[in-house]
């Protein structure tokens, strides 16, 4: 056995230095797939693939629920008043604000289409409740009108739009 | 550990094992000739108690694996199954699920002993911290394990807490979607949560078993909170504190019995019964007793990433408490300032554990802001300014001193 003094750099040094930085690297590559595996699937993006809805079946006044990537989709077919209420609002004085233009299709007033989870821990609102002629979540108490913009309560924004085009004037494609 | 053992086996056969693996000198010494304080009291007990309770839910949990399935279309069906169907699987699901309540319970107990005799004081700042990793580790168990019933507040628990997290800003919904596996909550969700709620109780059991050994490098506080200075001040672990853990932990399984036969369903909530359905949330979604104190404090707060904030840092906030409190006396004994505070603090929590079942407007608002106004003040502005101010009574010289008088 000879003792090398550790004052000196050897070969034995380069082999440590070699051997933990390839470990290291190792190590880290290794968390990809390992951290990767949690996100969504294959199967549950193609699940989520654009779906097609009939508009012409919805009443004035009624909200329907669909669901969308397993997200419920609320579409209202909002009446005159729900829509002067929506227009009429001083948009400066919202908690996230955003006119009701914004909210809709042009030339689509009557159509609000918006994901029905609550922006605040993921409830789903209940229609035609709380004090704005539009949805009140009932966990923690968050209010939105009825363009879907938040009102009242601790959610921070409005209910997201989720992307989707008029197909025909009765026909909308979500996703 | 430490106690020096004398531990000499009788039998050959043992002393040729001893020689090899002196496992025995090792519980001997741990469990047996392990000097405790003589005037641990009651309180004392719960330690005992919570390895038990560990121990019970590891054993009831192994034996439902057996006959639960963690798929969304059959995890229902699967826990009535256990319910009707299986051999005394009521029994044992109930005694899973008042165990995990009766397990909380006894924590709390354990948390506030700790908090009233100083038993996080030097020298038993790791002791302390170990503990709070415990009780963290038992909070997520305890919440997956509740999802797996798949229930309707199963699933809308599981979908309000992925959601905490959605708070993070910029990459709160990433990592959101990253817990889901989906783009809501779903099978994947459920099936890695059977997975983690089967693997955490021994990432407890390793901890609990640090826990132990880091009580048994510093010692036990006891409740006059000077440490042992004689033989006088202590008696052997076997049998004083055997038999007194043993006499505490039949009167708590009496307790514990009594909820898994007479009220099984009486801490759960009846909505529970109801399969889940992503399309409904229910009127009213409450969570498990246990949690309420930390929900009140997210409800009573309302912007939604500082209500988040809150509710982490009111549970981290004990990790800091060995530096928060800066008085050097340990029990609340001989701090009479102090202890109102104690009492005031345990009357908050308990308050915002009731406020956290109610709706969340009007005169419960205010009242859980209050709380929560003093559950955080209690540690950064009452503790710390305490030990400058207080005026503590004498403490004794001696463990023995303060059971016999000052002559002993």
């Amino acid at each position: 056995m000879t003792t090398v003094s550790s004052a000196e750099h050897t070969r034995r040094d380069f082999l440590y230095i070699a051997t933990g930085a390839v470990g290291a690297v190792g190590a880290a590559a290794v968390l990809v797939p390992l951290v990767a595996q949690m996100n969504p699937d294959a199967s549950t993006i193609a699940a989520g693939a654009p779906v097609d809805i009939d508009l012409g079946p919805i009443a004035e006044g009624q909200i329907v629920k669909v669901f969308w990537r397993s997200k419920p989709i609320f579409i209202s077919h909002r009446s005159k008043h729900d829509i002067e209420l929506a227009q009429n609002v001083d948009v400066a004085s919202l908690p996230d604000p955003a006119p009701d233009s914004a909210r809709v299709k042009p030339g689509h007033d009557q159509w609000l289409v918006v994901i029905g989870i609550c922006t605040h821990l993921g409830c789903i609102p209940l229609a035609h409740q709380g004090d704005y002629d539009g949805w009140f979540c009932p966990c923690h108490g968050s209010q939105y009108d009825s363009a879907g913009r938040i009102r009242r309560g601790p959610a921070p924004l409005n209910l997201p739009l989720p992307p989707y085009k008029f197909v025909s004037d009765t026909k909308i494609q979500i996703g | 550990m430490s106690g020096n053992s004398t531990y000499q086996p009788q039998n050959k056969a043992a002393q040729w094992f001893e020689k090899r693996l002196p496992i025995g000198g090792l519980i001997h010494s741990s469990f047996v000739a392990y000097p405790t304080p003589r005037n641990l009291n009651y309180w004392w007990t719960f330690g005992g108690i919570l390895s038990f309770m560990l121990g019970v839910q590891i054993i009831t949990g192994i034996v439902l694996a057996m006959h639960y399935t963690p798929h969304v279309d059959l995890a229902f069906r699967s826990v009535e199954g256990i319910m009707r169907d299986v051999n005394y699987g009521w029994l044992l699901r109930y005694l899973h699920a008042n165990g995990a309540a009766m397990f909380f319970l006894a924590v709390y107990i354990h948390m506030f002993r700790g908090l009233y005799y100083g038993s996080y004081k030097e020298p038993r700042e790791v002791l302390w911290i170990l503990g709070v990793i415990i009780y963290l580790l038992m909070m997520a168990t305890g919440f997956m394990g509740y999802v797996l019933v798949w229930g309707q507040m199963s699933f809308w628990a599981a979908t309000v807490i992925t959601n905490l997290f959605s708070a993070i800003p910029g990459v709160g919904d990433t990592i959101v979607t990253w817990l889901w596996g989906g783009y809501a909550v779903g099978n994947p969700t459920l099936n890695r949560f059977f997975s983690l709620h089967y693997l955490l109780p021994f990432a407890i059991a390793g901890v609990v078993i640090l826990h132990v050994w880091a009580l048994h490098v510093a010692g036990q506080n006891n409740p006059a909170g000077v440490e042992p200075k004689s033989d006088k001040d202590t008696v052997p672990f076997t049998p004083y504190a055997t038999s007194k853990d043993g006499f505490a932990m039949a009167c708590f399984c009496i307790f514990y019995a009594w909820f898994v036969f007479y009220v099984p369903n009486y801490l759960g909530h009846a909505d529970n019964y109801i399969p889940a359905n992503p399309a409904v949330t229910p009127p009213e979604i409450v969570p498990e007793w246990y949690y309420l104190p930390f929900y009140a404090i997210l409800r009573s707060i309302p912007n939604k990433l500082m209500g988040v904030i809150a509710l982490f840092g009111s549970i981290g906030i004990l990790a800091f408490l060995p530096w928060l409190d800066t008085s050097r006396v340990k029990s609340a004994r001989y701090r009479p300032v102090y202890k109102q505070f104690f009492w005031l603090f345990v009357i908050a929590c308990i308050g915002l554990g009731w406020l956290g079942t109610k709706p969340p407007e009007g005169v419960y608002v205010i009242l859980s802001r209050l709380l929560t106004f003093y559950y955080f003040a209690f540690f950064i502005i009452v503790l710390p300014l305490l030990g400058i101010f207080e005026k503590t009574k004498p403490v004794p010289n001696s463990i023995s001193e303060s059971v016999l008088g000052a002559k002993a």
